[in-house]
């Protein structure tokens, strides 16, 4: 007869469990949220890109439709062709990567280099230099924008690529830094033993070093050329003569001529952004190192 | 005599030092003479035109603090930096709130991590001009999809690019989507944070609201503090949108009223079109001052950002 009160007692039905203290039911409550939030926001942010495909295939007529039709009824693939001779497209793109390759060249040089000299070089006084360096980061470009125009025009540089390359041959603060916390993570020995062996400093660079840090350079190369294919201050000013403009410039005068061919438009602005975007779909394990480099750990 | 010399020796550079020395600055040489022809002589050289009356065409002629004085009467340069200061005291809080609060959510171990974090980062790498045409489009006041989706709960056509009591709005809502990359980088600081930590405070009965307020914020306040400054400035240059946006074919930009006139752009006019280089080196200074002050007051300030030493 008491057994069973006793077991009664001691067990408690599962039915007077309040869900609120069930940790199992809460978190999955989170994480169902989380999902809804998460996939909204992101269906949010594809949607832009998605609208500009949908325009890009409607006709003139189509694409003023109210409502707008959610796809093209009759895909127009040819507009794709049409913008690529309303504008010098193919002439823009070549200029745009031009430019881009030399930045990268220059860029991925000067900056490994710097970066070796400030962090396996141990010299008196190099922290406070790079911090120094560091800081010009903080520096409005519109500070040093006029006087470099007015330097580049007397050089007879306006109306040439040159002043969009040069400076990347002399380093970039925010690379060297990239590539300096990369650099400090190697351990001395090995490059100690290099010299003991007699190895020069640029014999270390070369050989032990560079084979270590390619991953590293691959996004400083990755993150220079989205800033050159991104850039419209720089060519909006130095590139006078239609022949050398950008993609950028080059979209910018299509929306000031054919302002109203939506479809064209957005024709151009897809295929503007195809490189980016399938450099980033070939090589999206560089680009993550990258941001989470940039997430500062020291 | 022996006395003496010991504090001079604690200047002087043993040989393999001075060696180091050479060879640490031959390395860095690119960096030094970058520094010196594209960051510290245009910065001096602004300063002098800022006191000049220049047009490129003829040499600058000294007029003294008169671009400064000028500057002060300029309806349409403060009208231009109070609408950058909008964009900084609203803007960029939103902005990092909201990358923030994604960050969190992504953090909470949901499936698929990969293309979501694929999704909201895409947007930042692809060209600001191509971008901003799909922008404008979405915005277009008649046709835009965004009036048309308002439409359906009842909302009013609203002039995104032609009220100039909504471009701001607009140009904010815009820069959510151009500035999904911070989403990842606060998402690698999440990633980051030891659970151990986050553990012992569990262990500790801290709740969820605990969890993040002393554990999970502090440990990532140096990442937003970082955040916090590069944006500051990016904010205070802010150019390439605003100008894509209302950038018409005569060359006149700023739209409805100089509501989406900045800083950068009022800048960009006086340099580029009108060729009044010592005005526009002024206005360069007064933002070179302004960006130094608030970055100097966030600094000041920093006293929440926590430093954790790994041991």
């Amino acid at each position: 007869m008491a057994t069973p009160q006793t077991i009664r007692t001691a067990v408690p039905a599962p039915a007077t469990i309040d869900w609120r203290q069930n940790r199992v039911v809460i978190e999955r409550i989170k994480t169902t949220v989380a999902y809804i939030i998460c996939t909204v926001m992101a269906l949010g942010f594809v949607f832009p890109l998605y609208w500009l495909v949908v325009t890009a295939l409607k006709t003139d007529v189509e694409i003023f439709l109210v409502p707008p039709s959610i796809l093209p009824m009759n895909p127009q693939w040819q507009n794709f062709y049409q913008a690529t001779i309303y504008i010098d497209f193919w002439r823009y793109m070549f200029n745009t990567f031009a430019i881009a390759a030399l930045s990268i060249i220059g860029t991925v040089m000067s900056c490994t280099i710097i970066a070796y000299g400030f962090a396996r070089v141990r010299w008196p006084g190099r922290n406070i230099i790079f911090l120094i360096y560091l800081s010009t980061i903080m520096l409005p470009a519109q500070v040093t924008l006029i006087p470099l125009y007015i330097t580049y025009r007397s050089l007879g540089w306006v109306g040439t690529i040159l002043p969009l390359v040069v400076p990347s041959f002399f380093g970039n603060p925010f690379f060297v830094f990239l590539l300096r916390q990369f650099l400090m993570t190697i351990p001395h020995e090995l490059t100690d033993a290099a010299r003991i062996d007699g190895a020069s400093e640029v014999g270390i660079l070369r050989y032990v070093i560079l084979p270590l840090i390619r991953p590293a350079l691959a996004t400083v190369a990755l993150f220079t050329f989205v800033n050159v294919y991104r850039d419209y201050l720089g060519p909006l000013i130095y590139l006078q003569n239609q022949d050398q403009w950008t993609i950028s410039l080059g979209l910018k005068m299509f929306q000031n001529m054919y302002g109203a061919q939506w479809q064209l438009m957005m024709a151009a602005s897809t295929l503007a952004m195809l490189p980016t975007l399938i450099l980033f779909f070939l090589t999206q394990k560089t680009f993550i190192r990258g941001i989470a480099l940039t997430g500062l750990k020291e | 005599m022996a006395t003496i010399s010991i504090p001079k020796r604690r200047f002087q550079l043993t040989r393999t030092q001075r060696r180091a020395l050479v060879t640490g600055l031959i390395f860095i040489s690119p960096a030094l003479v970058g520094l010196a022809f594209f960051t510290i002589w245009p910065i001096i050289q602004s300063l002098y035109y800022s006191f000049t009356n220049y047009d490129i065409l003829r040499p600058p002629r000294w007029i003294g603090l008169q671009n400064y004085e000028r500057l002060l009467d300029d309806r349409v340069f403060k009208l231009a930096l109070g609408n950058t200061l909008i964009m900084v005291i609203v803007g960029l809080p939103v902005h990092l709130l909201f990358d923030l609060g994604m960050a969190f959510l992504l953090n909470s171990k949901i499936r698929g991590l990969a293309i979501y974090r694929t999704i909201f980062y895409i947007p930042s790498i692809t060209p600001v001009v191509a971008s901003a045409i799909v922008w404008m489009w979405l915005f277009n006041g008649q046709y835009g999809i965004l009036n048309v989706i308002l439409g359906w709960f009842g909302v009013q056509p609203i002039g995104w690019l032609t009220d100039p009591n909504w471009i701001k709005s607009a140009l904010i809502f815009m820069g959510l989507w151009f500035g999904g990359n911070t989403i990842l980088v606060y998402l690698a600081g999440l990633q980051e944070v030891p659970t151990h930590l986050i553990e012992a405070a569990e262990l500790d009965g801290a709740n969820a609201w605990q969890k993040t307020r002393n554990v999970t914020l502090p440990m990532i306040s140096p990442i937003i503090f970082y955040t916090i400054i590069i944006n500051i400035i990016g904010y205070f240059q802010y150019f390439t949108e605003g100008w894509v946006l209302t950038a018409t074919r005569e060359g006149a930009a700023g739209g409805p009223a100089n509501s989406a006139l900045f800083y950068s752009m009022y800048l960009y006019q006086n340099a580029f079109q009108q060729f009044k280089m010592g005005y526009a080196s002024a206005q360069a200074w007064i933002l070179f001052v302004i960006v130094l002050i608030a970055t100097v007051i966030v600094f000041r300030t920093s006293g929440w950002v926590y430093y954790h030493a790994e041991e």
